[in-house]
């Protein structure tokens, strides 16, 4: 399993390298979110629980996009047939696409973080360090877990793109309430976890159960 | 098939919920601090606690689907997230009446079972649109169960992530269910559930009933084609 | 929170009362429409075994 889903992961990181499609249009779309909320709510600067609130949604705005395009390259090859057709084991095609979401997400936090630290976060990112990191892994854990779930299920309807959004974003609600929160100290003029326990296991939970649960029912999508 | 049971169990729901609109008119004392207006979690909660515990339910079948591939299987966890999208709305108006009457405003964030149920509520409108964009029915049926079972896990984290949010930034105004309720308006509160809890069951049995008709009757006209 | 006086609290007690029962009867016409179909079509169906 760990072979096949090694395989699958390669193949869909040397596509993106190649292609430069998913990452860049999430990094540029998180950016331009940022001037949107600038003029949106006439701040130049923001901290605390706004600063929060704009980063998260942002980011999370910026997934949906990612989780949209996750099955992309299967499809508009004709791919999915013959993934369909190979006796792939479901599990390694769901770690695959997860860990691949996982590694995409980080790449546009690479930039969209620091990015936000320029353009609208006033006290500076460096209060936030390293708290910032773990509540950054944890959210995108369970982004990515959750993303591909999404993306499978919608990979195969008519109206997918329309589909991704309003499922994927509902279900991210706790992850949102757990990484702003949990951010909301840490974005402040003097910095300083508060809580973070509380909100980093909340994450902690919904990641265990959306992977478990993702694994458990990957093998009933995209089978024929 | 579905229909075994139905006539005593709509007569069971008829009489229990008859009841209890008695008990919350003519025995229940009013609240000291809402007054009236608090006869109105009479009919709210019941709902919302039904309503969850039907998308609860449509996981459990879901999972039931996908382990024996028997649609029967399908059709109960639709049927169930149907009536508890439906029962959704309810909760939604009654839950925006109590707080225009108490707040003054047709929404409030403050109550975190109300806003929890509107994150539940939105998720689960976008089972219709999923299950009916996909025409095999095979596959329509599998991912609709995926999806029911991915919902029904949501739900109990939502409701804690949202009440562990709440508790911060506004204390929780209400102790809304059973916890502190004195004796005469827990009664009230237990038929109202009750009445609330058969009414789903005879409901989804109903439409089970007009379901599987429906699809007997399309299988006879499609052999009545074949045959003529 | 205030308690209102019971007519101006009345009309929002009843409004609500209102909704749950017009949710029902809604629902049940749907059914009894979804019912009325299947009667029309097992009707057309004996009709044509009928006419054979």
């Amino acid at each position: 399993m760990i072979a096949a889903a090694r395989t699958i992961l390669r193949k869909d990181l040397l596509i993106e390298l190649r292609t430069k499609e998913s990452v860049p249009a999430m990094v540029l779309f998180s950016i331009t979110v940022y001037v949107l909320f600038h003029f949106g709510l006439d701040r130049d600067s923001l901290d605390g629980e706004l600063a929060s609130g704009v980063l998260w949604v942002t980011l999370l705005l910026a997934a949906v996009i990612g989780v949209s395009r996750l099955f992309a390259a299967e499809r508009e090859q004709g791919g999915i047939d013959g993934l369909l057709l190979s006796p792939v084991d479901r599990t390694a095609l769901f770690v695959a696409k997860a860990v691949a979401l996982f590694l995409f997400l980080t790449a546009v936090e690479l930039v969209a973080v620091p990015a936000f630290g320029l353009l609208l976060l006033g006290p500076g990112l460096g209060g936030a360090f390293p708290e910032l990191l773990a509540v950054l892994a944890l959210g995108n854990l369970g982004v990515a877990a959750v993303g591909a779930l999404v993306s499978a299920l919608a990979a195969e309807t008519r109206a997918h793109e329309l589909i991704v959004p309003i499922l994927l974003l509902p279900l991210l609600v706790p992850v949102l309430i757990a990484c702003a929160q949990a951010t909301e100290p840490l974005f402040r003029q003097q910095a300083g976890p508060e809580d973070l326990a509380r909100w980093l296991g909340l994450l902690t939970l919904y990641d265990v159960v959306f992977v478990l649960l993702s694994v458990a029912v990957f093998d009933f999508l995209l089978e024929d | 098939m579905y229909s075994k049971g139905l006539a005593p169990l709509a007569a069971a729901t008829a009489v229990t919920i008859t009841t209890a609109f008695a008990l919350v008119f003519f025995y229940a004392p009013n609240d000291a601090d809402q007054g009236f207006i608090q006869k109105i979690f009479y009919v709210h909660v019941p709902m919302a606690i039904v309503a969850l515990c039907g998308f609860v339910a449509g996981g459990v079948f879901a999972i039931k689907h996908l382990r024996s591939g028997d649609s029967s299987w399908d059709m109960r966890s639709y049927v169930a997230i149907h009536l508890s999208v439906i029962l959704g709305v309810g909760v939604l108006a009654t839950g925006a009446i109590w707080a225009k009457a108490s707040w003054g405003h047709w929404w409030v964030w403050d109550e975190p079972v109300l806003v929890s149920f509107l994150v539940v509520f939105l998720l689960y409108c976008v089972y219709y649109p999923l299950r009916f964009s996909i025409e095999d029915p095979g596959r329509q049926a599998r991912y609709s169960s995926v999806f029911a079972i991915a919902a029904g896990a949501f739900v109990p984290l939502n409701f804690t992530a949202v009440r562990m949010a709440e508790s911060f930034t506004h204390p929780r105004v209400l102790s809304q269910t059973g916890g502190d309720l004195p004796g005469d308006m827990r009664l009230t509160f237990l038929v109202s559930l009750l009445g609330m809890a058969l009414l789903f069951v005879t409901l989804w049995k109903l439409e089970l009933t007009a379901k599987h008709a429906s699809m007997q009757l399309k299988k006879l006209r499609n052999r009545a084609r074949v045959a003529a | 929170m205030p308690a209102l006086p019971l007519d101006e609290a009345g009309k929002y007690v009843a409004g609500a009362y209102v909704v749950f029962v017009a949710l029902i009867l809604v629902y049940v016409a749907i059914i009894g429409t979804k019912i009325a179909r299947i009667e029309r079509e097992i009707s057309a169906i004996v009709a044509a075994e009928e006419d054979e």
